[in-house]
């Protein structure tokens, strides 16, 4: 009786095993198949050159820049406000309805699809304020999409931060706001930056909120101010897949741009994770 | 001095508070602009919209809704008698027939003489029901008042057709079905395999292992959607176009492959959390009673955990609904209703993706899609309030 009670034990976990196994064999099935198809391609021709041919092959220099404008500029928007939302959430914020009020928004704000964010900032930014397909428009728009993902980590590490610190602090006199800006953000900063790095992999990797917000089909040349458009890795890598003139013949090109965006956003989640360990040895020194 | 330091502590406190709002500012500015631009579509006929409908003036019938508009134009209805008319045909003229009917005619400059030449056709054909901006009407023709969209069209319409001239067609049950369809096949897969993950990783896998698996799953939650769309495209597709040997690989079928995989480290995730607060004392309680860990699993973490579970479940069905790029990209993108996995199918996120950059700012096709952003928005919404609500429940008990 208990024999086969055990034999049941064993074959069930082992299927659970397999299952999980086969869950993370996904993403490496995902992630090698890119890379092996991707890694002839990339030269550094093709990181610094333009799209040639009606884009079936050349270079993404222009997309890679566009991604990283619209990085910094999406950070310029959501960090600053992101991370005082954050201070408010756990430092000033009372527990009453408000602030499970804010929670709610905000993580209802986490859950709303990229594509209805593409719609509400070209019904406001693109529209509304006149701002035309731009990348003021799209760092607007992909800086209210992260919006959520920092203020979630901001108050998540400064919890971790011990109410002794703020004592201590308070007990030599400083005010509120001297305890956070000294002793409070600089010991949560380290898991602060962990986020900021998740959301910038967010905004690399994002297409449907910029579909019509700042993304142009095809355009070599640099922007010159915030009110050109610009091309995007994802949305490049979207087009030249779905609706280039010969998408047969882009083959190669598209392969090279898949695992650039990939190595970009791999590349950010990696920094993240050897940030934290680092940070996590050395607070148990 | 002092004065001035608590000056500048409360202006700090006052922008704090001020980012505190944002997010709920965001939310509402969301609401807002959606909503307004969406719900202009029941203030406009499903037409173009300089167009009006004018009869004949010895036509007697000084009615016709939508549908029978559709009915005549799609040359389904012949007689005017149906619509309590005289005994005679319908003839029909839009602006798809100018070239029909005055081929090889001098239009003129800015179609300045179209006027004229469409009453010289018209006048004398008393059976003839036009569609035309109002500028090119025939004279003396009687305008017809034309029904707004209505709320039942939009919803309870099968047929999506937002360019057939001259009256458009924004039914959006074949979406909504192929919406349901496309993510009723990942949740198939993608809960069951998820939940399975989470209990292995936090109840049975040692730490070893966890710490090997975890950044997997990671990755799979980093991946962006444009490289899962990428994928399905040069794998999947190909694939499923090889074993069931269709014309084409895009379907139903590819869109729920990849969708599953987008939300399983969702619900995995969730549901780690879930099993991982599962008090020690209930297991101990259990295995001093002598279950062994499965019966423990099964008996007691599960069920107690089951809240969670159900909300990251919740939850991963809001990311299915709401994944757009991969869906555009291996689902096909037909506006039908769907009839198997194999058939190609479109989803309320791609249509509003692949139709919006070539619609006319505030035009009904425009306004059709941000309505179907609206639905999205209250789907998830509401989602995500369940999925809060549930854990919010279990908490309180």
């Amino acid at each position: 009786m208990s024999q086969s009670k055990q034999q049941k034990q064993t074959i069930v976990f082992t299927t659970f095993m397999v299952i999980t196994v086969l869950v993370s064999a996904i993403s490496i099935g995902v992630f090698f198949y890119i890379f092996f198809n991707g890694i002839s391609v990339l030269s550094w021709g093709f990181f610094t050159g333009v799209p040639e041919n009606g884009m079936t092959e050349g270079g993404i220099f222009p997309a890679i820049m566009g991604t990283l404008i619209l990085i910094v500029g999406s950070g310029l928007v959501a960090f600053p406000m992101g991370i005082l939302a954050g201070i408010f959430m756990n430092e000033y914020a009372h527990q009453n309805w408000f602030k499970k009020f804010v929670r709610l928004m905000t993580n209802n704000l986490a859950g709303i699809p990229s594509i209805v964010f593409g719609l509400f900032g070209m019904a406001f930014f693109v529209n509304g304020l006149g701002f035309g397909v731009s990348i003021l428009s799209g760092c607007l728009t992909l800086g209210v999409l992260i919006l959520p993902i920092i203020i979630r980590t901001t108050e998540e590490s400064l919890k971790f931060i011990p109410d002794d610190y703020r004592l201590a602090s308070y007990a030599l006199g400083a005010s509120k706001w001297q305890t956070i800006w000294r002793v409070i953000l600089p010991a949560a900063l380290p898991n602060i930056v962990t986020g900021v790095i998740l959301a910038i992999g967010r905004v690399a990797g994002e297409t449907a909120a910029i579909l019509f917000t700042v993304a142009a089909y095809f355009l070599p040349k640099m922007p010159t101010s915030i009110y050109d458009e610009t091309m995007a890795l994802p949305y490049h890598l979207y087009v030249i897949s779905t609706s280039g003139t010969d998408i047969e013949k882009a083959r190669p090109y598209a392969d090279g741009t898949a695992l650039t965006l990939l190595m970009l956003v791999f590349g950010l989640n990696l920094l993240a994770n050897w940030y934290r360990k680092r940070l996590n040895k050395k607070i148990k020194v | 001095m002092m004065t001035r330091k608590k000056i500048f502590e409360k202006i700090i406190e006052a922008v704090i508070y001020a980012s505190g709002t944002a997010t709920t500012i965001v939310v509402l500015l969301i609401v807002f602009f959606l909503f307004r631009e969406g719900l202009g579509l029941f203030r406009q006929a499903p037409m173009q919209k300089t167009y009006t409908v004018a009869v004949h003036p010895q036509n007697p019938v000084r009615q016709l809704s939508i549908d029978q508009l559709k009915a005549i134009f799609s040359k389904k209805e012949k007689n005017w008698k149906t619509f309590g008319g005289k005994d005679q045909s319908i003839e029909t003229f839009s602006s798809e027939d100018i070239e029909k009917h005055l081929k090889g005619q001098d239009l003129g400059e800015a179609f300045s003489k179209l006027k004229g030449l469409v009453t010289t056709y018209a006048q004398n054909k008393e059976n003839l029901v036009v569609v035309m901006p109002k500028k090119f009407m025939p004279n003396k023709f009687v305008p017809i008042p034309t029904e707004h969209m209505s709320i039942g069209a939009f919803f309870g319409g099968k047929e999506w057709r937002p360019t057939s001239e001259p009256i458009h067609s924004f039914g959006v049950l074949p979406i909504i079905a192929g919406t349901l369809l496309v993510c009723f096949g990942a949740l198939l897969f993608a809960i069951p395999t998820a939940i399975i993950a989470a209990i292995y990783l936090v109840e049975i896998a040692n730490k070893k292992v966890r710490n090997i698996i975890n950044p997997f799953i990671e990755l799979l939650a980093g991946i962006p959607s444009v490289i899962y769309g990428f994928f399905g495209l040069v794998v999947i597709v190909p694939f499923i176009q090889k074993t069931f040997a269709l014309d084409m690989g895009e379907t139903a079928l590819a869109g729920s492959i990849i969708l599953g995989i987008i939300s399983l480290p969702t619900i995995i995730t969730i549901s780690e959390d879930a099993i991982r607060s599962v008090p020690r004392e209930l297991k101990e309680a259990s295995f001093a009673l002598g279950a062994n860990h499965l019966q423990t699993i099964f008996k007691v973490i599960v069920p107690y955990a089951l809240s969670g579970i159900v909300s990251a479940a919740i939850l991963g069905v809001g990311r299915t609904v709401g994944e757009t790029m991969a869906v555009l990209m291996v689902t096909g993108n037909a506006a039908q209703m769907p009839s198997s996995f194999l058939d190609s199918v479109r989803v309320i996120t791609s249509t509003v993706a692949a139709e919006l950059g070539e619609t006319a700012q505030g035009g009904i096709h425009y306004r059709a899609l941000f309505m179907l952003a609206c639905v999205l928005f209250i789907l998830t919404f509401w989602f995500n309030l369940l999925a809060e609500w549930i854990v919010a429940k279990k908490t309180q008990k």
